[in-house]
């Protein structure tokens, strides 16, 4: 899991999940999009779902908890809940840099 | 029962027992928390709650697991019978919400996904009812007592826009659940309704208690209800059923299956009424509540013998020595025999069994033997409670029901107290006794109480012949209670008594007759002896005067003879006259 894959060539993908406009569905948006742009510049694709507009995804999805990251690509399928806040925890599991 | 005012604001649950204790079942369109241990059954009653309401209510309900996985969920609850698979879908749907386990958390989140994933559903199916199983699971995970509480709330408004009846479950953790501090502290101030499933095992006898803690605007039993989950879920006991006011009483009268036993109670036992036969090992209480299920069978009803000591076929072959045949009646299916010697578990368990089983049957008689057999042990403070609602349940079923009661030698000491204690809800009381005399046991039976009918004070003796039960009166002699040999002895003795007595007063008139025939004979003599007296008398008179004549008449002619003077005469004359 620690895979300290800096130079890592694939595509990220990522899907996010969030409950409408509230503040932690800002706060993991922003700290989505801060992680991408430090690590994965030029190299991620993130879609962007909003479980009050599609609840029907979210069931499908077996996303019961928002917000909630699915990382897609590459594999094995990650989920990570919350804010990301925990950035260092969050870059562990995505496989982005030792951490520091 | 409750009012209908009342019921239009419950969502019934099917659950028997629960539905009376909170008059009518769960509040409608509000939240409700159940709370219990490990194993305490909030699962199933969940389940039960919303298929009642797929099925009966028309209310098409949402289970929401976090702990168990639908598949295996239904899997464990194929047993209870439940159309589970016909329902599925359309009216009954599981979400599973367990937390992936390889999910890993990142900060703080919300429940706002599966609520809005839950509204779609909601509308779709046009759900009412919804249960939310093992809430305490997703809330273990938020990383704060705030966001705990806040995700609460975020539920509880969800609910309330939903105007769903919400069951929430939560593990009890072995702690107090009424305090502040802990998660479902705050849910209990937040629900309207709060209900505390309990099981703790007592000698090895497993208990499960229900308790209603809370129930905003509505009145409830606040009593720990004791409660079995059965071959069809859920069953509560209630103390005392809300319905026993309703119960219907008959003044009908139904053999006892002893003729003067009827007559000694005026009648026979009332219909629907329940009675207690107490005494001693072997002092025929069996026989005689064998007695009362032939006659029941005889006129036809369905009749139930619940028997605890022995199994059924040897009951039926031991009452047949004493005259009453039970074999036909089970043969034709009139009567059912069941051995609940192979019954296990608490006496709620054991009373359940027997409710099913009657009304399978559709029992209109029963017959307990012996009711004591209740307080095994595990059960002893339990089973009061269970007999109370035995002989309830037979009232309100409108069951007749005959229980038998063992009485150790220990509480022999005094009678008036049977070892359930429940002589006094009894209505008739018939105890039997042994009276040891003259190297004999014999049986004695008296009434020791029958509620609305007159009955006889006298003890009477119990006769157990191949031909039947009977009765027979008693000797009392210099304040002694005679019965069997004794009774014969005195029986007899009484007899020779009689025909002595007859004897002796033939004999007295005999000899009167003697007597009186006697003094008749000497009274005859007398008189004819009197006669006798008389005539001699008489003749005496006459031969005296004839002398007289004879002596004047010869002076008379001497004087004539010697030629005395006419003067001398005179006297002669005087004489004659």
């Amino acid at each position: 899991m620690s895979n300290p894959g800096v130079n890592k060539p694939e595509t990220f993908k990522f899907r996010l999940y969030v409950a409408g406009d509230t503040l932690n569905s800002g706060q993991a948006i922003a700290n989505l999009r801060a992680i991408c742009s430090v690590h994965l510049l030029g190299k991620h694709k993130i879609e962007l779902i909003d479980v009050f507009r599609e609840p029907g995804r979210a069931m499908e999805d077996r996303v019961f908890m928002t917000p909630t990251l699915v990382r897609l690509e590459p594999g094995p399928v990650e989920r990570i809940i919350g804010t990301l806040s925990q950035t260092s925890l969050v870059l562990q599991v995505l496989g982005l840099g030792a951490p520091a | 029962m409750s009012s209908a005012k009342e019921m239009q604001f419950k969502a019934p649950t099917g659950i028997a027992g629960f539905d009376e204790i909170t008059s009518g079942g769960l509040p409608l369109g509000r939240t409700t928390l159940l709370v219990g241990g490990p194993g305490s059954g909030k699962t199933i009653f969940g389940v039960q709650f919303l298929i009642h309401g797929a099925g009966a209510c028309k209310q098409p309900g949402i289970f929401v697991a976090f702990e168990e996985s639908p598949k295996r969920l239904v899997h464990n609850l194929r047993g209870f019978g439940w159309k589970l698979a016909e329902l599925q879908q359309e009216k009954l749907y599981f979400l599973d919400a367990q937390p992936m386990p390889d999910m890993i958390q990142a900060g703080t989140f919300d429940l706002s996904g599966m609520l809005a994933a839950l509204s779609a559903k909601v509308k779709q199916m046009g759900a009412h009812r919804i249960v939310f199983d093992a809430l305490d699971i997703v809330l273990a995970l938020l990383p704060d007592e705030a966001a705990r509480r806040r995700e609460m709330n975020r539920l509880h408004h969800w609910l309330l826009d939903h105007e769903l009846t919400a069951l929430i479950t939560a593990k009890e953790g072995g702690e107090d659940t009424s305090s502040a501090g802990q998660p479902f502290g705050f849910m209990q101030f937040m629900v309207d309704c709060s209900v505390v499933l309990n099981h703790r095992v007592d000698l090895g006898v497993s208990q499960r208690n229900l308790r209603v803690q809370k129930y905003r605007g509505s009145g409830f039993n606040e009593d720990e209800s004791p409660f079995v989950i059965g071959k069809s879920g859920f069953d509560v006991a209630m103390a005392r059923s809300l319905g026993r006011a309703d119960a219907k009483v008959s003044n009908e009268r139904v053999s006892s299956g002893v003729k003067r036993l009827d007559t000694m109670l005026g009648g026979g036992y009332y219909r629907g009424a329940s009675v207690l036969i107490t005494g001693f090992p072997g002092t025929a209480k069996t026989t005689l509540s064998g007695a009362f299920a032939e006659a029941c069978c005889e006129r036809g009803e369905p009749t139930m013998i619940v028997s605890f000591d022995s199994d059924g076929s040897e009951v039926v072959r031991n009452l047949t020595s004493v005259g009453i045949r039970l074999g036909r009646f089970v043969q034709s299916g009139c009567l059912r025999m069941v051995s609940a010697r192979t019954f296990t578990g608490s006496a709620e368990t054991l009373l359940v069994h027997i409710k099913t089983l009657a009304k399978e049957h559709e029992a209109r008689c029963v017959v307990i033997d012996p009711v004591s057999a209740l307080a095994k042990a595990g059960n002893e403070l339990t089973a009061h409670a269970v007999a109370e609602r035995l002989i309830d349940w037979s009232k309100g079923e409108g069951v007749t029901l005959v229980c038998t009661s063992l009485l150790d030698e220990i509480s022999s000491e005094s009678q008036s107290r049977t070892p359930l204690q429940i002589s006094t809800i009894a209505d008739t009381w018939i105890h039997l006794n042994y009276l040891v005399q003259a190297g004999e046991r014999n049986r004695g039976m008296s009434i020791i109480k029958s509620r609305g009918t007159a009955h006889s004070n006298q003890v009477r003796e119990l006769i157990l012949s191949k031909d039947g039960v009977t009765l027979a009166d008693i000797y009392t002699a210099g304040g002694e209670v005679l019965m069997g040999t004794m009774r014969w002895q005195k029986e007899s003795a009484e007899r020779v008594a009689n025909e002595v007595a007859e004897v002796s007063a033939k004999l007295k008139r005999a000899s009167l007759d003697a007597e009186e025939a006697v003094l008749e004979v000497r009274a005859k003599s007398l008189k004819t002896e009197l006669l006798a007296k008389k005539a001699e008398k008489a003749l005496l008179i006459r031969t005296t005067e004839s002398r007289k004549r004879e002596i004047a008449g010869g002076r008379v002619r001497m004087r004539e003879l010697r030629g005395a003077d006419m003067a001398k005469l005179a006297p002669v004359k005087e004489a004659k006259e």
